[in-house]
């Protein structure tokens, strides 16, 4: 091999160099077209997309969360507000390391483990970079101590906030209702009404009452901003600017005054009150007691707090007037004196001998008056007058229980009213096809005899009741029961609220003996004296009393002898002035025993306080001690 | 006494001006990019002056070097730069992760680099050793010359360097002409060995070639450097966004963007127009490279050329070609665009073999 070895040829090697060259030229051609044929790929191809990318890259959008309305009662007393207030909030996109971060901060502000655990349920339904509050409502003290500190905390600040507040707390509770934070189920509502975008930055949204039910007028348009972003997230400068539209203010029906007196009256007893303008159905007060404090919610409530008022057997957070349903008791007796009259069942001079009791034919049941030794001679006046229940036992036995449904439902009983306010219940009002329907039963004439005097299956809430009433005191036609009088922007625009939704047909005589009766309740003789002694205007009404626990034959009833809360619940309804009635209402006092007894003197209160404008002691004296403070 | 003339003429004796005006014109593109990738930064600017200064007088003294000094020190360079890879390899300093630093008291030094011209010298100098009687034993030779330093360069780890000098001593080998049969052999067999190389890659390397494949399964972490640098160029369109207009440049989206990054700032400002300049840039030093090497005289100063044009080729492949996502992101700059003294240094003494093996030459011939 060795001897073969011979000097190449110099053309030869150059030649096959140069070949190799040209391959590797050729090659280098290639590569370059492939790079030319990317460029052409992503800068003209797919110039629209990566042009998007980089927009949003550089671009977000932050929402600016309008102020929400505030709610007025009908002469500008504030009962919903805003004020601005300090949060520290965390991005936690920009926080690497959240631990150390709240440990270093909780050096400088106190945050309490409920901030902390509200702070992990904020962090899991989080939306990308979004701020979530740590601490709010943070003290002049807590805001300049950790902004002199605030370099040290990339990706937390300190934000000027609106809170709301409910001056009234306990008073307006069941009323206004309040908001809270937007969980889950509200997004995914929210989503499937189309409304997300405008909840982007919101974080509260009404829970319950009118916060809930206006919710669309009081939170308002949420605003945009287009502003430049750099990598880490800071805004450069500002793009575009579309401002966020403030949410509606409301002006409520509801006499706020009138609500707070309403409410000192009850004292210590549990129960309901509305009242209503007959003219017009304006709810001018709308109590539910025990109320509860409303602020507490707002953050979400802590377990404390949330426990009292769940566990509590007063039941703070049911709304009893409108989704309480009770026996609406003697209440019942002017509606079926004019069901009488209606039917033509009984005339009103009409009378019977009462002897304390009532029989069916061919039954030695006893049904007894609530006075044991009976009325003596009681004629359709006399009956509502003193509340005869003999007299309605055989008068629901000569309707029928048909009948007795027919006519009570023109008054609304057994139909949700339809009140700006969610939740509310129908009542009952029963019938032969109900019962089949409801107990697969037959309806017996036992059960037309307690429903005389609204004992039994009927029930009622106390808004129906009071709604009932009105369209009583306005001759029949009943309004459109509301709460919200204005809404701001739509000002003195009819409001589909101030509707007549009832129509009774009532001939003026039937009407008249009727109401006459009612003014007789509350005068001496009556069962309601106290609700008109002494007043310079007449006040037409009817006690009731509906009895919690059943009694058995023969067993009388001694509040004493029974438990707080099955003592029977006091009604009262009653309008004013009786010749032009000016305002309507139903009271009733939990476990009150009778009617005139607890319930009228609440009614008094509020009929003084509308119609005179006259302020009970106690609360005068709170008055005078605010307004000396205010000089 | 010299006069100007005689001056200019002396110093532009061994300068190839053809090739000087292609470099002039990608480091004027160069400066101008820079000062939209720092947003402005005259510091900078004046940074990447210095560099040149430095870089350009290291090419003018191997420019004027003689052929026959490069075919000395060849040998001396490869075994200092190879006993230096081996002490950064037992001794060396670990920065971000890696172990590419060498201090010898007054200053670190990465022979990594040194490599880069040292490798195809020792190479080239192998093959003209050995001209007389080339056999494939000498081929096999010269891919160890070649092999040891790659490896030690991939351990330490730093594969954007080891790539780039894999291909320029391959390049050495295939303009030797390493046989067809045996370059299939290696072929396969480097197929055959790439699950023991995946084996050897450290994990972060692993995840950028797997980033490749897919990079918007990580957009925040790994993955971000590409996406971002696609969008860029993406964005930029056919004229591009406008000089200083950039905004995943000005927004700071765009990472490493003065250095391994730089043509992604180019290409969102210029669009496709710019690129297709830039590239045409490119082009016509790699075409100058190829004449002098095909006129290139002796069996060592072809295969230096060679290896010098095509290595240049390939900086420029791979850095485009990772800004653009078709190759993972392997620390690669951008050829005399991209920011940084080191590679400029090694690029231009690259430029400076050219030129002296273009001008040494026709000077013997004349």
């Amino acid at each position: 091999m060795m001897s073969k070895i011979e000097l190449k040829d110099h053309q030869r090697e150059i030649y096959f160099f140069r070949l190799r060259l040209f391959l590797s030229l050729g090659f280098v051609g290639l590569m370059l077209f492939i790079l030319l044929l990317r460029f052409f790929y992503l800068q003209v191809i797919r110039h629209g997309h990566f042009e998007t990318m980089a927009e949003s890259n550089r671009i977000y959008v932050v929402p600016t969360v309008p102020n929400r309305g505030v709610i007025t009662d009908r002469n500008g007393v504030v009962l919903a507000r805003n004020y601005a207030g300090y949060t520290l909030e965390i991005t936690p996109d920009k926080v690497a390391d959240m631990q150390a971060t709240i440990a270093e901060i909780g050096k400088l502000v106190e945050i309490k483990p409920k901030d902390l655990r509200r702070f992990k349920k904020l962090m899991s339904e989080r939306r990308s970079l979004q701020t979530l509050p740590i601490r709010t409502r943070l003290s002049d003290d807590e805001v300049a101590r950790f902004a002199s500190q605030r370099y040290r905390f990339p990706g937390v600040e300190i934000k000027a906030r609106l809170f709301r507040e409910y001056p009234l707390t306990d008073v307006t509770s069941h009323l206004l209702g309040y908001i809270g934070r937007i969980n889950q189920q509200e997004i995914t509502q929210l989503e499937n009404d189309d409304n997300a975008n405008n909840y982007l930055g919101s974080e509260y949204i009404g829970k319950t009452g009118i916060e809930q039910f206006y919710e669309d007028d009081l939170h308002g348009v949420t605003g945009f901003e287009q502003v430049e972003v750099d990598a880490g997230g800071r805004a450069v400068r500002m793009l575009s600017h579309t401002p966020p539209q403030s949410g509606k203010n409301l002006t409520l029906t509801l006499d706020a005054k009138l609500q707070e007196i309403a409410v000192q009256a009850f004292g210590d007893y549990r129960g309901a009150l509305v009242a209503i303008d007959p003219s017009n159905g304006e709810v001018l007060a709308f109590v539910s007691k025990p109320g509860y404090d409303p602020n507490l919610f707002i953050d979400g409530i802590d377990t404390e707090n949330w426990e009292a008022l769940n566990n509590s057997p007063d039941v703070p957070l049911n709304n009893r007037a409108l989704r309480g349903q009770y026996p609406m008791g003697s209440t019942i007796k002017p509606f079926m004196a004019l069901a009488a009259l209606h039917y033509k069942s009984r005339s009103p001079s009409y009378s019977i001998s009462d002897p304390g009791y009532y029989k069916l034919a061919g039954s030695s049941h006893q049904y007894r008056d609530w006075k044991a030794d009976g009325h003596g001679r009681v004629d359709m006046f006399k009956s509502v007058q003193v509340s005869c229940d003999t007299y309605y036992y055989g008068l629901a036995t000569e309707l029928g229980i048909d009948r007795m449904h027919d006519f009570l439902e023109l008054f609304g009983f057994g139909k949700k009213t339809g009140l700006d306010m969610e939740g509310e219940v129908s009542g009952l009002l029963p019938s032969t096809a109900w019962k089949m329907k409801r107990y697969n039963q037959i309806w017996y004439p036992g059960d037309t005899v307690s429903a005389g005097i609204g004992q039994g299956y009927h029930l009622i809430t106390p808004l129906q009741l009071a709604f009932a009433t009105a369209t009583l005191a306005n001759d029949g036609v009943g309004f459109q029961p509301h709460l919200v009088k204005d809404v701001q922007g739509k000002e003195g625009e009819p409001r589909p609220a101030t509707q007549a939704i009832l129509n009774v047909k009532i001939p003026a005589d039937d009407l008249a003996l009727v109401k006459r009766a009612m003014v007789a309740v509350t005068q001496p003789g009556g069962t309601a004296v106290a609700a008109n002694y002494g007043a310079p205007y007449s006040v037409a009404g009817k006690t009731g009393t509906a009895q919690v626990i059943g009694m058995k034959q023969g067993e009388k009833y001694d509040a004493s002898k029974v438990s707080e809360y099955n003592r029977d619940h006091a009604w009262f309804i009653a309008y004013a002035p009786a010749d032009k009635p000016r305002i309507a209402m139903a009271v009733l006092a939990e476990n009150g025993g009778h009617g005139g007894g607890t319930a009228a003197p609440i009614a008094r209160k509020v009929l003084d306080y509308y119609l005179l404008g006259k302020v009970p002691t106690p609360l005068k004296k709170a008055d005078e001690k605010a307004a000396a403070q205010s000089d | 006494m010299m006069n100007i003339r005689q001056l200019k003429q002396r110093f532009m004796l061994h300068l190839d001006p053809v090739l000087l005006s292609g470099l002039g014109a990608l480091l004027l593109v160069s400066l101008i990019v820079l000062f939209s990738a720092t947003d402005g930064s005259w510091m900078r600017i004046l940074g990447q002056l210095v560099n040149i200064l430095v870089a350009f007088t290291a090419l003018w003294i191997v420019a004027n070097m003689p052929l026959h000094w490069l075919m000395r020190i060849a040998v001396p360079l490869y075994l200092l730069g190879l006993f230096m890879l081996i002490g950064v390899a037992l001794f060396g300093e670990i920065s971000h992760g890696a172990r590419r630093w060498l201090n010898i008291g007054v200053a670190s030094i990465q022979p990594s680099e040194l490599m880069k011209i040292a490798v195809p010298l020792m190479m080239a100098w192998y093959f003209e050793k050995n001209e007389a009687t080339l056999t494939w034993r000498n081929h096999f030779i010269a891919a160890i010359l070649l092999v040891l330093p790659v490896a030690l360069i991939l351990r330490q780890p730093d594969l954007g360097t080891s790539i780039l000098i894999a291909a320029s001593g391959f390049y050495v080998l295939f303009l030797a002409g390493l046989s067809w049969r045996l370059m299939g052999a290696l072929f396969v067999g480097a197929l055959a060995s790439a699950p023991f190389a995946w084996g050897m890659l450290h994990d972060y390397q692993r995840h950028r070639v797997m980033m490749l494949f897919d990079p918007s399964q990580d957009a925040l972490g790994k993955g971000y450097h590409t996406i971002q640098g696609m969008i860029a160029v993406g964005s930029g369109g056919f004229f591009g966004k406008g000089y200083m207009n950039g905004t995943q440049t000005h927004l700071d989206f765009l990472p490493e963007r003065s250095t391994d990054f730089i043509f992604a700032v180019f290409s969102e400002e210029f669009g496709f127009l710019g690129n297709l300049i830039l590239l045409a840039i490119y082009i016509f030093i790699i075409g100058r490279g190829f004449i002098i090497t095909a006129n290139a005289s002796t069996y060592f100063t072809r295969l230096m050329a060679g290896s010098i044009t095509l290595t240049f080729f390939t900086y420029t492949f791979v850095n485009m070609g990772m800004v653009t996502g078709i190759l993972p992101v392997v620390g690669v700059p951008l050829p005399l665009l991209s920011y940084g003294g080191t590679s400029m240094l090694t690029l231009m003494l690259g430029f400076g073999v050219l030129m002296s093996i273009h001008t040494h030459q026709r000077l013997v011939k004349t």
